[in-house]
């Protein structure tokens, strides 16, 4: 790629943080780098990325709300982690955290677990506890994952 | 870029670099007096890799990748160069910060492994549970860490509490406070054996691991998948899969070429200390392949984008990938040849 091909597709993935160095080539045939603020072809990918992200937040709200699973199940998702990844977070077994998923389960935690789980998710106990997912904002923009 | 430390008379260089691994290495040494670029660390240590390996997942996709393991550029490069670390893990994470605190009071910039998930300067949308990113810690003020993280352009820093948290990221590749810094460094070191050592590397790998997921057959084995995408999966999923591909190949910053401009960058530069104008030409040929990985991405990036819809394009990604294998394949054969005759 020529130096002054590097595109410039900015899609907002760097929040203004940093810009890409690439490796490209000079008119001299000698290889040099260009700061990017992006390329579509990489922009869409890494939407697709987010968008599968969102679907599957989405799913675990609607499970969260139909009773079919308690709230760890979306966090879970919200915070783009996995039963194994929460479980070395919590320090107990994976089935541990499977069983927690069940909205029965879940209600009988004690407080220390509770909060061990508030922690992880960096989110408050109230919020936790009491939030009715029906009315939270659900769509997550991509500069606003966290 | 450059800051001070007075009272301990760190001066710590800062330059980005399209990759962390390469990055922290360059960066590091440039302390010690070894000026190395990227490309150059990058090439002696065989960073140039691939592999596809559909059961191996992440996120429920099949994972891909154009690199070594994490580490093992690191490991090759200082093997080759005679340059030996001092590397620890604490299980005591108050620990670690104490091992850390009496570094810099020695004024030794320290290397470390982190998650990016918290770390709190990365833009959002680079924010995935990934555990084996390299930053340096070269001073420390109050209670703030000033780093150089090579994928910033400037310095950064973080708090007591922020630097723990992601020293001690948890899942795949925990990082468990790993560290190091060099404790013996060559006063003279033998660039144009490592150049060749870190060729005959690649070249190997490229074209003599005889299992068919890694290599020029790898890029085969891929293009066999890729075609079967759209016939096995939903029109959603085969468009991740695809994708995935794109988001290794792209890396941070490398031009979209899975790291092949770099290593072109490397076989100009080792021309240029070889003193051997047919190794430039070969850098030609590398750019050329690594062009063909960039139209690879465009192919899928509109795959991605039209991801509802039945798509035509997979057999003319696939095509495009076997293309570029057997381009690779004669490639690597020659630049072996070569290689062995410096």
């Amino acid at each position: 790629m020529k130096s002054k091909d590097v595109p410039q597709d900015d899609a907002n993935m760097m929040q203004g943080k940093f810009r890409e160095p690439v490796y490209s080539v000079d008119e001299k045939g000698n290889y040099t780098t260009v700061k990017s603020v992006g390329w579509d072809a990489k922009n869409e990918v890494m939407q697709d990325a987010w968008d599968n992200v969102n679907d599957r937040i989405e799913k675990a709200r609607q499970n969260v709300i139909k009773g079919k699973s308690s709230p760890i199940a979306y966090y879970i998702e919200k915070n783009i982690m996995d039963v194994g990844i929460v479980a070395s977070y919590m320090r107990i077994w994976k089935w541990r955290v499977r069983r927690h998923l069940k909205p029965s389960v879940f209600k009988n935690l004690s407080d220390e677990m509770i909060d061990k789980y508030c922690e992880v998710f960096g989110v408050k106990r109230e919020v936790f506890l009491n939030a009715d997912l029906r009315n939270t904002e659900e769509k997550q923009n991509i500069n606003d994952n966290n | 870029m450059t800051t001070t430390n007075e009272k301990n008379n760190i001066h710590f260089e800062h330059k980005q670099s399209a990759h962390c691994e390469n990055g922290v290495v360059s960066n590091m040494l440039n302390f010690y007096g070894i000026k190395l670029s990227e490309p150059m660390v990058f090439g002696i240590g065989s960073g140039l890799f691939f592999s596809h390996m559909p059961f191996l997942k992440v996120g429920g996709i099949p994972v891909t990748s154009f690199r070594p393991l994490p580490g093992m550029i690191f490991k090759r490069l200082s093997k080759r160069l005679g340059i030996k670390f001092e590397k620890h893990r604490y299980s005591n994470p108050h620990k670690s910060m104490e091992a850390l605190d009496k570094n810099l009071q020695n004024g030794i910039p320290t290397g470390m492994l982190v998650g990016v998930y918290h770390l709190t300067y990365f833009p959002d949308p680079y924010r995935f549970h990934f555990n084996a990113h390299n930053i340096i810690v070269f001073e420390k003020k109050d209670n703030t860490y000033l780093i150089s993280d090579p994928i910033m352009e400037g310095y950064e820093s973080l708090s007591y509490n922020e630097l723990l948290k992601v020293r001690y990221a948890r899942g795949l590749f925990a990082p468990k406070g790993h560290m190091y810094w060099p404790k013996f460094v060559p006063k003279e070191i033998d660039l144009k054996s490592a150049i060749k050592k870190g060729i005959a590397h690649t070249c190997k790998d490229m074209l003599t691991i005889p299992i068919p997921m890694f290599g020029v057959k790898g890029i085969r084995y891929l293009a066999k998948k890729v075609r079967s995408y759209p016939k096995k999966l939903s029109s959603r999923r085969a468009a991740s899969y695809t994708g995935q591909i794109v988001r290794a190949q792209e890396e941070i910053g490398t031009g979209g070429a899975g790291f092949r401009y770099m290593y072109s960058a490397f076989i100009q530069e080792a021309a240029e200390i070889m003193q051997n104008e047919k190794l430039r030409e070969l850098s030609f040929e590398l750019t050329s392949i690594g062009d063909l990985w960039r139209e690879f991405a465009i192919i899928t990036g509109r795959i991605v984008k039209n991801r509802n819809t039945v798509d035509e394009s997979y057999d003319k990604a696939a095509d495009l990938l076997l293309v570029i294998a057997d381009k690779e394949e004669i490639f690597f054969k020659e630049l072996n040849k070569l290689n062995k005759s410096l």
